[in-house]
């Protein structure tokens, strides 16, 4: 039980700084509409910016400054991909990840890069997350990082901008009737969402103190997961979009939590990746069964017909999606 | 306003699902022309719209909207001119946003979108009072979802959003085929009221003939891709229904109209 106990505050602090990257993958599937695969590569991009930059004197922040651009760079690539040469979102953001892969090698000079937290002046590390001054604790200084970012992101869904990006996600018909440059909405929206998912990175690198080639693999995985455990546990309290974007972080903490509960059961630890998958898996099933088994039969015209707005595969996941 | 020259469009060109939808077809509109649109299924009715809101390039020919050629155009650009109401009322609005975020895309359309907050306070009150226009007792629910509106709100709604910002040229896609008739008929009295009073030039599509007949100063029918009957002023005021299944069976060499149309006698 001690165990458990202390594992939780690097449970906590994994969770938050996942939470960030969940965030940027919440931009893209539920407000875009679009299944960013692109996260895979842009996560440990982040990293290995931050990484080199740091290892070559750089400043931390300038070193997380720089991880962000590089990953808005990498949501440009897909989202040129995707607008100007009509690859599909799915397809495009794989090959970006793919492409990345070697972008990524090439940064880092080899598959794996550490850095020495006694040496760096980092700002976040396994190290800070207990016995340590409070101003230098991970968990508050991810935590206020997350609030700055929803704060940011509240406001500009809010713009005229912000606005036209929602639209494009919900209804893109109509978006482009009003006069929205859909395919610039897209892109944009793939810029932030990266710059997100790869700051993260850059704080998981300094986290665990060092940068993977593999530390994105299933990342966007995670990031589901926690946006489907985010509003099925705080769906129904948090209706506002700054909330939402809180509820996401949230539940990416207990993804975290449970996954420490998990290996403190013992389970073999090479399982957790399928365990993950199935655990996603299902949840995204959810909305169809729903409507597919759950629906109540009315009648309409004579005849029986169920109700299911929209087309099946919107069922239950547009009508929830994002408000500000 | 509008000037469509000689446009042409297939669709899947070389293949067994080739389609020439519209045939080197032709119409001018004059300011303040109300025109309505009828024809058969298939009959390109549909496509003209498109074609004009730039869903897609043409094939051939122009297209000019007060004086600008915009056939180059993308959708989006020549927006800044249109106002469109779709057939379904899915189509016209954001689900997932509030009635008054709508409006407020609405009403910046043909302006660059910046980092100014989305909706500002003073448009509230215009949006109340417009939104009371209507009748459906929006006006007090401008932070509601529009997904949680009918069919009829939506589509009323969604021609508010057309006319909010005033359009050069007003396309109306069968806008209230799929409301049951009360709604129907209420969208389209909002409709003449909005279209009457801004002066709007504007074409409609109906597959109802009474409609086309009753509503507007000129009307046309559409019969594979081509303009077959053109019709406007007092002969158009004295047409009966009869009349115009008549023109088309003569047109369409004894194929009658769609069952829509014959319902719809």
């Amino acid at each position: 039980m001690m165990s458990l106990w202390n594992a939780l505050p690097g449970a906590v602090s994994q969770g938050l700084i996942w939470g960030i990257m969940a965030i940027g993958v919440y931009l893209t599937y539920r407000i875009l509409d679009i299944a960013d695969l692109t996260v895979d590569g842009s996560l440990c991009t982040g990293g290995a910016v931050c990484i080199m930059m740091m290892l070559g004197g750089c400043n931390v922040w300038l070193a997380m400054f720089a991880a962000l651009l590089a990953g808005m760079a990498t949501g440009l690539a897909t989202g040129f991909l995707h607008t100007f040469m009509g690859i599909p979102a799915i397809l495009a953001g794989i090959l970006t990840q793919l492409g990345l892969y070697s972008i990524n090698l090439k940064t880092m000079g080899k598959a794996n890069q550490a850095i020495n937290v006694d040496k760096f002046d980092l700002l976040v590390s396994l190290r800070f997350t207990k016995n340590v001054p409070f101003y230098k604790n991970t968990i508050l200084i991810v935590a206020l990082l997350i609030i700055v970012l929803i704060v940011f992101l509240y406001w500009f869904f809010g713009t005229e901008l912000g606005c036209s990006l929602r639209a494009t996600g919900c209804n893109d018909k109509m978006a482009r009737a009003q006069g929205i440059n859909t395919d610039l909405s897209r892109v944009l929206g793939l810029m932030i969402s990266n710059g997100l998912v790869a700051l993260s990175g850059a704080l998981l690198t300094q986290y665990q103190g060092f940068a993977d080639i593999n530390m994105g693999r299933g990342a966007i995985v995670i990031g589901l997961a926690a946006v489907i455990i985010g509003e099925a546990v705080f769906g129904r309290i948090f209706h506002n979009f700054g909330f939402r974007l809180l509820g996401v972080a949230l539940g990416s903490i207990i993804y975290y939590l449970v996954l420490q509960f998990v290996i403190w059961l013992g389970i073999d630890t090479d399982l957790l990746k399928l365990l993950s998958a199935v655990v996603v898996a299902i949840f995204l099933a959810i909305p169809t069964w729903k409507s597919r088994y759950f629906s109540k039969p009315v009648r309409k015209g004579g005849s029986t017909v169920r109700v299911s707005k929209d087309n099946p595969r919107s069922v239950g996941k547009k009508e929830e999606r994002a408000d500000a | 306003m509008l000037e469509v020259k000689n446009i042409s469009k297939t669709f899947n060109p070389g293949t067994v699902n080739e389609k020439q939808a519209l045939r080197d077809l032709s119409l001018t509109l004059a300011d303040g022309d109300f025109v309505t649109v009828i024809g058969g299924n298939g009959a390109g009715k549909s496509t003209l719209l498109n074609a004009i809101a730039g869903t897609w390039q043409v094939d051939e020919g122009k297209i000019i909207i007060d004086g600008m050629d915009v056939t180059k155009l993308s959708e989006y650009k020549r927006a800044a001119f249109l106002g469109r109401v779709f057939q379904d009322p899915m189509n016209g609005t954001a689900a997932t946003m509030g009635i008054e975020e709508n409006l407020a895309l609405a009403l910046r359309r043909g302006h660059r979108r910046t980092l100014k907050q989305g909706i500002a306070n003073s448009e509230r009150k215009l949006y109340r009072d417009l939104l009371a226009k209507l009748n459906l007792g929006l006006e007090n629910r401008l932070t509601s979802k529009v997904g949680l509106l009918s069919g009829g709100q939506r589509q009323a709604l969604t021609l508010l959003m057309a006319t909010l910002e005033k359009p050069k040229l007003l396309l109306l896609d069968e806008h209230t085929a799929a409301l049951d008739p009360k709604t129907a008929a209420k969208v389209l009295e909002t409709t003449e009221t909005i279209v009457n009073q801004d002066h709007l030039t504007t074409l409609m599509i109906t597959h109802n003939m009474k409609d086309a007949i009753q509503i507007g100063n000129r009307l046309i029918m559409m019969n594979e891709g081509q303009i077959i009957y053109d019709v406007s002023g007092e002969e158009k005021k004295r047409l009966k229904v009869e009349d115009l299944l008549h023109k088309f069976a003569e047109a369409s060499g004894g194929a009658f109209a769609n069952d829509r149309m014959m319902l719809a006698k």
